[in-house]
């Protein structure tokens, strides 16, 4: 069953389009990450999901009940829907524990212990309630406005880039913190981000934005492996696109010939491998030949570019292979290079992509 | 999942009705209309020029404007704001550059002596003038008095400007082979344009909108002619008309700040900190110099103000505290000041609310209405509440009400300008998230925004409650008979030639103003990083 379910979304500020037809079904109890770089709507469809913006048109429901429609509007504070901005935005002069509880209410014999309770539940230590908000780090304002979304039970959790101002190490715990919480309690999740990394890490559930459009929703795996065009191919990570003649499954490419995952593709087109399909020897004398050009030493990897040989008239293409930082070769050695699985067939892109 | 009966009242709460499809702006309808509402308000004196110059109708307009009387204000008034600007802008620049740019001895003390001739009403300076030396009277003793009372209006600014600018600009000037002098003239002075422009704006309003200063001295301005047709002939055609006239002055005034201020970029371009302000070492002769100016300032601003009340306490001794008298005027002072000064902040939540949260085009001419109409003399204002209320509001006519109206009128800005810095420093994230807690909009507005800029708006209540507490030509034309605040019960007796009793009111006034001179101190410094 499907929690939240956004129906032909639009919404225009000034000249500016916002959002453009946008529909999405968010699964119950499921983590929904829509992702997108800056600009492309991301932010306004949460806001609208909370009740902070109203669409132009189209609907949204929330188990079954209407939020927004042609007709009516349920208000933001009707809505029960929890929201943990960017900054954590806590209230300055509240102490901690005033802003966990202000979800609460307010004259409620177990208040005390429902903070508590909450407080321990984002892993905040319990002297940090009567703490004032300037006097936390990052990460600890970001607990507690966590705490202070969950404490009103919401019926979904709204998280806008929430780990974006935190340092890289405490970044990837709290979101597997956050993730763990929220799977526990069984609260849908939206995230929202630009980060790659942390859409694909956090999701079960993935969708791309891109200049107020949702381009392609899914399982972030078959994103991953199978974006729907080429921007969405790079946007989700690094990509090694090869144009390409496609016979009978098979693609023929300037790294020979590699098996795709359609069938239903033939002719002139675009293949997309993930650079760890890519793999690259010095001995083994199967598999396409090729020259490091260059050598980029990256600690644990080392990205080298290697200019594959000359073939049939066609100019060798230079691509971005990955290898072991300690086992790297040279520049001037001869490499083979063979593939592991299929590559991915690209949509056509608009015409003027060919030319 | 939560299962949703766990969820009372929320569950099943009934989605509204959607109004013309934008529900944006449903919060914002109200705040809109009831800023609106206040601004036709602060409209209302400007109708009323318009209204009473249609009524009359130009012939009359021409009998009563050009004739030798006017002509004679005008001169007068003219003259006034020509001798008084200049001698006040290079007042407030020698001594602002002297307390803060070089190294005069006792800089801090100067400074803050240099600021403190505000918290005495420019009548008790009138006041102290005649009673120390009575011949005085005329354009001289205006230009002298008036130099006197609101030099610190362009001391401030000009102080705050010289201490924020970048040194490092003046270093640039001097490697490019400037003199000192020529780096003043042609890099620190055009900096401080805004400044001296927003001082001499706020003198030049002054000088037009004072009535007892020039009253006391017997040098007739438009304020003073238009109070005394007002009390022979009450509501006429004369009255008013030259009300029109001064208001034409002041706008013709703001008019005239506006296009000289111009529309360069003064803020200091460039990232970092700027490094500490270089003091300029004076010689001997010229530190005796500075402090002979300071000095004779200071005399002529402080000393003979309390020299004189100091006499006429010690000539009068305890005769002259008529408590029975005093703290009936203290008390209405205190009522009149506090009801004013909530309902102006109250007033002014809409139009900083919208200021902040949705500026616009519609908002910025709110706003400039009210500024427009703060700036119109207090008899203006007066006389355009007193004709209003007779002809359409009879029952609030001579009433409290309309003397709150007046005040209003006269200092929402500077309810507004504290209120819209102290909302500015809420977030409107915050409030969203309180509404996402279940809060309703109004409900969100109230615990967060209002609690955060509680500290603003108290302040700027501070600054309305002060100014009403030396207000004296609205609230003695429009105040119900029997009312006797602190300025008008000085006034009666001035007018009585009792000095001796006057003595006592102008003290209070001076005490109850010194908290207002001291938070313009500290504002101006706060606003310099200081």
């Amino acid at each position: 069953m499907n929690a939240l379910e956004l129906t032909a979304l639009c919404k225009t500020f000034g000249t500016q389009q916002a959002l453009a037809d946008v529909s999405l079904a968010v699964p119950n109890g499921s983590r929904m990450v829509i992702v997108g770089p800056s600009g492309s709507g991301k932010t306004t469809l949460l806001r609208m999901i909370a009740g902070f913006e109203f669409p132009d048109s189209g609907s949204l429901t929330l188990n079954g009940q209407v939020l927004v429609d042609a007709t009516h509007a349920v208000p933001a504070h009707q809505r029960q829907i929890g929201y943990v901005p960017q900054d954590g935005a806590l209230f300055p002069h509240m102490t901690v524990a005033d802003n966990i509880g202000f979800g609460l209410a307010a004259k409620h014999a177990s208040r005390h212990a429902r903070i508590a309770e909450l407080m321990d539940s984002v892993a905040l230590d319990a002297n940090m309630a009567r703490r004032w908000p300037h006097e936390l780090s990052g990460g600890q304002q970001q607990r507690v406005a966590l705490a202070r979304a969950l404490a009103q039970q919401p019926r979904l959790m709204l998280l806008d880039e929430p780990f974006s101002a935190l340092d890289t190490g405490l970044r990837s715990a709290m979101r597997k913190m956050v993730a763990r919480l929220l799977s526990d309690a069984g609260i849908t999740t939206i995230l929202v981000t630009h980060d790659q990394s942390e859409a694909l890490s956090f999701a079960d559930q993935l969708a791309v934005m891109r200049q107020g459009r949702l381009v392609q929703s899914g399982r972030p795996m078959d994103l991953y492996q199978y974006p729907v065009d080429e921007q969405t191919a790079l946007f989700l990570g690094e990509a090694v696109v090869l144009p390409a003649r496609i016979e009978a499954g098979w693609a023929h490419c300037a790294l020979g010939r590699v098996p795709v995952d359609s069938q239903a593709n033939q002719g002139t087109t675009r293949i997309m491998l993930r650079p760890e399909q890519l793999l690259l020897s010095t001995t083994d004398g199967s598999g396409c030949r090729g020259v490091v050009t260059e050598r980029e030493f990256g600690g644990n990897t080392c990205t080298l570019t290697v200019a594959l040989q000359a073939d049939e008239g066609v100019p060798g293409q230079a691509i971005l292979v990955r290898s072991s930082g300690l086992q790297a070769p040279n520049i001037g050695s001869v490499v083979h290079l063979t593939t592991v699985g299929t590559a991915h067939v690209l949509k056509k892109p608009a015409a003027l992509n060919l030319s | 999942m939560l299962p949703e009966s766990s969820i009372p009242g929320i569950a099943h709460a009934q989605p509204r009705k959607r109004p013309h499809g934008r529900f944006k702006n449903r919060g914002g309808t109200w705040v809109t209309s009831l800023s609106v509402l206040v601004s036709l308000l602060a409209l209302l004196p400007i109708a009323f020029v318009i209204g009473v110059s249609w009524q009359i109708g130009w012939a009359q307009i021409e009998a009563l404007v050009w004739r030798p009387r006017v002509g004679e204000l005008l001169v007068n008034t003219v003259l006034l704001v020509l001798f008084t600007l200049p001698l006040c802008v290079a007042l407030g620049i020698a001594l602002a550059w002297l307390t803060e740019r070089s190294n005069l001895p006792g800089r801090r003390a100067w400074s803050l002596l240099a600021v403190a001739p505000l918290a005495v009403p420019a009548f008790v300076h009138s006041y102290a003038w005649v009673s120390l030396v009575p011949s005085i009277h005329g354009l001289p003793a205006g230009v002298l008095v008036s130099v006197i009372a609101y030099f610190p209006f362009l001391y401030l600014p000009v102080a705050a400007t010289l201490r924020r600018l970048d040194p490092a600009i003046e270093d640039v000037a001097e490697s490019l082979g400037l003199k000192p002098w020529a780096v003043f003239w042609r890099v620190v002075l055009p900096q401080l344009r805004l400044a001296i422009c927003g001082g001499a704006l706020l003198v030049g309003l002054h000088l037009l909108a004072e009535y007892g200063l020039y009253a006391m001295i017997r040098f007739d301005t438009f304020t003073t002619a238009i109070f005394d047709q007002f009390k022979s002939t009450f509501n006429g055609p004369a009255a008013n008309m030259l009300a029109a006239v001064l208001a034409l002055f002041c706008l013709a005034m703001l008019t005239a700040e506006a296009s000289a201020r111009g529309h360069a970029r003064y803020a200091r371009v460039g990232s970092g900190s700027a490094r500490e302000q270089r003091i300029v070492r004076l010689s001997p002769i010229t530190t005796l110099l500075a402090l002979g100016l300071q000095a004779v300032t200071c005399a002529l601003a402080l000393g003979v103000p309390l020299f004189t009340l100091g006499k006429w306490l010690i000539a009068g001794g305890r005769e002259v505290w008529q408590f029975s008298e005093l703290l009936p005027a203290l008390e209405q002072t205190v009522l009149l000041g506090v009801a004013g000064a909530v309902l102006t902040t109250c007033a002014a939540v809409p139009i900083a609310w919208l200021s902040i949260r949705a500026p616009g085009r519609l908002q910025r001419i709110l706003e400039s209405c009210n500024y427009i109409t703060s700036s119109l003399p207090g008899i203006v204002v007066a006389l355009a509440l007193v004709t209003v209320t007779i002809h359409f509001a009879r029952p609030i006519y001579q009433t409290t009400i309309t003397v709150l109206l007046a005040y209003l009128l006269m200092f929402l800005p500077r309810a507004l300008v504290s209120l819209r810095a102290g909302i500015a420093q809420a977030p409107v994230e915050l409030e969203n998230m309180a509404r996402s807690l279940g809060r309703s909009p109004g409900r969100a507005l109230w615990l967060i925004t209002m609690r955060l800029a509680a500290p603003a708006a108290a302040a700027g209540a501070a600054l309305v409650f002060l100014a009403i507490t030396n207000e004296l030509t609205a609230t003695l034309l429009l105040a119900p008979n029997g009312t006797r605040t602190l300025a008008t019960g000085f006034w009666a007796m001035t007018s009585e030639i009792d000095y001796a009793a006057a003595a006592p009111y102008a003290l209070i006034m001076i005490l109850l103003s010194l908290p207002l001179t001291g938070l313009l101190y500290h504002q101006s410094k706060r606003t310099a990083g200081r």
